[in-house]
């Protein structure tokens, strides 16, 4: 034991050699301590939702909607709010950004930028009291961005190669750069999903939360953090435990958005 | 022999930063033309004026005129002039999402070709332009990027090829190569220049002298000597020139 660990410090000397070997021994265990820091609280998270949203788990909490204990109705809000959501703000931010990135440096691309950036900053509370189109509103700068950094690490000497070509600009920003900088635009994309899908304060004030399922776009629609938020305040021990439920399901839902969206990019690649 | 292409004072800038300076030169049909110099001359700036590529880099713009057969490419449509002039770059750059055949095919289909059998031919025959057919004829949908430094060179040779060009400008294409891939690519230059004529950037002046007719000798900005290769190294008619290409410089 003792003679494992002589073996695994480097030699007890304090030359030049010797203070350099110990100082990276001292900076390797200091970033590992970080990675475990930030990572605690992260599984524990996971495994406490696991563990007590397991629990809660029965066919009733899908069938049943909040009225009654379940969160079917949330389910299915959530589902629309996310599609309604990305079906606005995904197209608008990804060329937002292709705009940022292809035709930005200019001062209409600098003020857009500078635009963009506030609107991500914004308190989604405030975002909230103006419109039902809230999440996208949140979504469209967090995508523009997103977009813009992935379709930046796109080598110029890619679109060289395509212009070089006689390719259009167009066509060559289209075929070429924004596949190149695919699977930075999906990450980009999946976390604003999940960023909507998790937003509950701008609902709170917009889409108000309801104990019904969904009725139409003017009227309002049960989102499953606002099922969270209502059941894990309830008096009802029951409701407490769905809420639990509902954490697992919103988070295995994302889960499963993030999976699927890699394997079809894998598969949709060339082999190397 | 013919000029392909005609220079005709040209000068360029990035920004109020001056490249090159008043070069008046003609490149002759199928021939082999080396432009050396030291870093910063402005070698890389010259080519691409040639095929329009310089005026895609913000604030850069360029002065004078380029005639190919004739006619002034600053009044023809971009797209069409790097179509007829064809480039190659000095780090080799395949397209990182496309396979081998993807990556030859893609100057024809992104400008519209679609039929099957075309691009099959096109491919084939500039892979075997490029010589990288048999080393990849059994994984032409692998991704371009799993070949080696060398074989991706020659496969953006390829690529350029695949259009048809009728000029093919070569930006130190082997300064990233090693001498075998390096005298790969100079063999391939030497078929090439049947069928089209070549312009080549080098820093590699035994490379000029291997592979180019004429060579010409850029510093500062300025067409110093302008000669056939043999004349140029043996004979220079310049002090500069003489300087540089034996090594005694600055």
């Amino acid at each position: 034991m003792i003679g494992g660990l002589r073996r695994a410090l480097p030699p007890f000397r304090f030359d030049r050699q010797g203070r350099r070997l110990w100082k990276d021994l001292a900076m390797s265990v200091a970033a590992l301590l970080c990675v475990v820091i930030a990572l605690v609280p992260l599984g524990s998270i996971l495994v406490e939702a696991g563990a007590r949203g397991l629990a809660a788990i029965r066919p009733s909490l899908f069938l049943l909607d909040t009225r009654d204990g379940g969160i079917g109705n949330a389910i299915q809000g959530t589902l629309i709010l996310v599609a309604l959501a990305s079906g606005i703000a995904l197209p608008v931010g990804i060329l937002t950004g292709i705009y940022l990135s292809e035709f930005g440096k200019s001062r209409v691309g600098d003020a857009v930028r500078f635009f963009v950036d506030i609107m991500t900053q914004i308190p989604s509370i405030v975002v909230g009291i103006f419109a039902y189109s809230v999440i996208s509103t949140i979504m469209i700068p967090f995508v523009a961005r997103t977009s813009e950094e992935a379709l930046r690490l796109v080598p110029v000497s890619t679109r060289e190669a395509a212009l070089a070509l006689g390719i259009p600009r167009h066509r060559a920003i289209l075929r070429v750069v924004l596949p190149s900088g695919g699977s930075g635009l999906l990450t980009g994309a999946l976390l604003g999903v999940a960023r909507v899908a998790g937003e509950t304060a701008p609902l709170l004030v917009t889409a108000f939360g309801s104990l019904y399922g969904f009725a139409g776009l003017n009227q309002p629609v049960e989102s499953l953090p606002h099922t969270i938020y209502t059941f894990a305040l309830s008096p009802s021990s029951a409701e407490n435990q769905a809420a639990w439920g509902a954490s697992l399901i919103l988070v295995l839902m994302m889960l499963l958005i993030s999976i699927s969206s890699r394997v079809i990019v894998h598969l949709r690649s060339v082999r190397e | 022999m013919a000029a392909k292409i005609e220079i005709k004072g040209l000068s360029a800038w990035y920004g109020s930063k001056k490249a090159i300076l008043d070069i008046t030169m003609d490149f002759a049909e199928h021939d082999v033309t080396a432009i050396i110099g030291p870093s910063g001359c402005g070698k890389s700036t010259l080519i691409r004026c040639l095929n329009r590529m310089h005026e895609t880099i913000p604030k850069a713009r360029a002065e004078g005129s380029v005639r190919l057969d004739g006619e002034d490419i600053y009044e023809l449509p971009a797209v069409s002039v790097r179509r007829r002039i064809g480039m190659v770059f000095q780090k080799a750059n395949p397209f990182p999402t496309m396979s081998i055949y993807d990556n030859v095919a893609a100057g024809l289909r992104l400008n519209g070709e679609r039929n099957r059998d075309t691009l099959d031919a096109a491919v084939l025959k500039s892979l075997q332009s490029a010589a990288l057919w048999d080393e990849v004829k059994d994984s032409l949908d692998k991704s371009g990027a799993s070949l080696s430094g060398g074989q991706q060179q020659r496969l953006c040779i390829a690529r350029a090829l695949a259009v048809e060009p009728e000029v093919l400008l070569m930006d130190e294409p082997c300064s990233a190569l090693d001498p075998i891939a390096t005298a790969k690519i100079e063999d391939l230059i030497f078929d090439l220049k049947r069928q089209y004529t070549v312009v080549i950037v080098t820093h590699n002046m035994q490379q000029a002298a291997r592979v180019a007719d004429k060579t010409a000798f850029l510093y500062l900005g300025k067409l110093i000597e302008f000669n056939a290769t043999r004349d140029l190294f043996e004979r220079p008619g310049q002090e500069l020139t003489e300087k540089y290409i034996t090594g005694r410089f600055g």
